[in-house]
């Protein structure tokens, strides 16, 4: 088994914490290998930005992904910018207040991808009262879609990163995600 | 016991400079290094140690080699642009004989170049950037368990041969997590005094060997000079014989050691028409395209250089004996490469493959050249 996965969105999304999660989840809490990329601009906040995840049960040489197994995205303009090399037959998981479905159509039916939507920004602000965690939120639609890696391994690690005194709320919002992704195609 | 991190290649330098004992950290920030400076603040009070953010890389290395003569065992962390302030005090840290460890994430270049992005383009500057003829050591890792490893390993070679270490990683490698495991049993090589004799010289050892260092403040008389100076530590830079002992024995500690200090790791090399050569992060995208090039009954090999400087002529000489053609994929217009061909190019030919702009060479790209022929 082995696994490409691209998180996409901007910076300040935590799209890159997104990553750490799912690595720190693969390899120190399931039995995965698991490397961890990210590509940025010089730009703290705001600005496409992406992390990426290999999960593999061999052992990872070349750190990079090239095509996506799976593919997330939290902003219009970084799934626009990043999409194009994804895998025939790919996941792709969309937080679905913050795209253009629109402009995905195509590729979706080109590539034969399986397309997952999840409100998950909406989710985070008006059911946990803070949008902070809609990158956990998404998370949970990510792992409830693909099924990748074992959920209880998933909790763990979102307990081991989260700032102290927040893991209640992370592991909600890791349950919200669970419970409203859906098949779209 | 036995810990586990998922952490950055920079956290991982860190980690592996307290294990093996630092305590002393001087530097200026600079991406995409800046995570080491940055752990390093949090942990070394803890653990009794001191950092100092200072005014830039000039004063940073200064005070790591004051600190190391201090007794500590010392480090920094830069990029090419601090890199290239450092310079001078790199020729005074060879000629004092100072141990320390420079870790450099190298970044696009020349000179503020890309900050976000990766290279290799340090590597002949760390060998020839201060003046004069003088020898480091150079260890280059591709993963994160490898930059906590060498680095350990850099301040055991730091100690052992009294020289400024390298640790030339880049910005994939930095910024990429992996997990690392760290054992208890690590060999951490500590500082000897020497001993204390009537007559004692603090420079005074073989001609290819390395004196012990002498402590301050521990009642030996120490005199420290970037000028030529004699076995007694004094500068004495009229003698030509005095000059020719000391740079020469500077140089063969080192170059006369070669094999103790290098380490090359090779696969599938005894049968290989095509070997594919490389150092840090391109190693990765050279293994998996190895591994895929056989499954096809390619006969290919790859040689990797964890140590880079000293290069390990003679162990590459060997390795590669049967191959008629070597690749060489280096992130930076050619440096390494010309070292190879120098070693290898009358049996072989040698072919740069270089890539710069920011990204690792594919799987595929290295696929690509080794069938090209």
């Amino acid at each position: 088994m082995k696994e490409d996965i691209r998180v996409a969105g901007l910076g300040g999304q935590g799209v890159i914490m997104l990553g750490i999660v799912l690595g720190k989840a693969a390899s120190l809490y399931a039995d995965f290998n698991a490397v961890q990329t990210q590509s940025y601009g010089p730009e703290a906040r705001g600005g496409a930005s992406r992390a990426e995840v290999i999960i593999s049960d061999e052992e990872i040489d070349y750190p990079k992904v090239e095509n996506p197994d799976i593919f997330t995205s939290m902003s219009h303009e970084a799934l626009m910018k990043y999409i194009s090399d994804i895998k025939q037959g790919a996941y792709l998981i969309v937080d679905s207040g913050m795209i253009d479905e629109t402009e995905i159509q195509d590729i979706i039916k080109e590539k034969n991808l399986k397309y997952y939507t999840t409100p998950a920004t909406q989710t985070a602000e008006e059911k946990l009262g803070t949008k902070i965690v809609a990158n956990i939120v998404m998370l949970g639609s990510l792992i409830k879609a693909t099924n990748i890696i074992p959920v209880e391994a998933v909790k763990q690690a979102i307990k081991d990163s989260v700032p102290n005194g927040t893991e209640d709320k992370n592991i909600q919002a890791f349950q919200e995600g669970m419970n409203i992704v859906q098949k779209k195609i | 016991m036995t810990e586990e991190y998922f952490v950055q290649g920079n956290e991982a330098c860190a980690l592996g400079a307290i294990k093996a004992g630092c305590r002393f950290f001087a530097g200026y920030p600079i991406t995409p290094s800046t995570e080491i400076a940055e752990l390093m603040s949090q942990k070394l009070p803890k653990e009794g140690g001191r950092f100092i953010q200072m005014e830039d890389e000039i004063s940073a290395i200064g005070a790591i080699i004051g600190a190391s003569w201090g007794g500590q065992k010392v480090v920094t962390a830069t990029s090419g642009p601090g890199l290239s302030l450092m310079q001078e005090n790199i020729g005074y840290a060879a000629m004092t004989e100072t141990p320390l460890v420079i870790i450099d994430m190298q970044r696009g270049s020349p000179s503020t170049g890309q900050p976000t992005k990766s290279g290799q383009g340090d590597m002949m500057q760390i060998r020839w950037g201060s003046h004069g003829d003088y020898e480091i050591i150079a260890l280059a890792p591709s993963s994160v368990q490898e930059c906590f490893d060498y680095t350990v390993k850099a301040f055991n070679l730091a100690e052992k041969y009294r020289v400024p270490v390298f640790v030339m990683a880049d910005e994939i490698v930095g910024h990429m997590r992996e997990k690392i495991t760290i054992p208890d049993d690590i060999e951490i090589i500590t500082r000897q005094a020497p001993e204390k004799t009537e007559d004692y010289k603090p420079y005074e050892a073989p001609c290819n060997g390395t004196p012990a260092m002498p402590p301050f403040a521990q009642g030996y008389n120490v005199h420290i000079t970037g000028l030529t100076h004699n076995t007694k530590g004094y500068p004495d830079a009229d003698d030509p014989k005095v000059h020719e002992t000391l740079v020469t024995r500077l140089c063969n500690k080192i170059l006369k050691n070669t094999d103790e200090i290098t380490e090359i790791k090779s696969k599938y090399t005894e049968d290989a028409e095509t070997i594919v050569i490389s150092y840090g992060v391109p190693s990765r995208s050279v293994t998996t395209a190895i591994k895929q090039a056989r499954k096809d009954d390619i006969k290919v090999g790859y040689i990797k250089l964890e140590t880079v400087w000293p290069f390990p002529e003679k162990q590459l000489q060997k390795i590669a004996k049967n191959a008629k053609r070597i690749l060489v994929p280096e992130m930076n217009l050619g440096q390494i490469y010309y070292e190879i061909d120098r070693v290898l190019g009358k049996t072989a030919k040698v072919e740069l493959m270089s890539k710069i702009g920011g990204q690792v060479h594919t799987p595929n790209e290295i696929l690509n050249k080794i069938m090209e022929d």
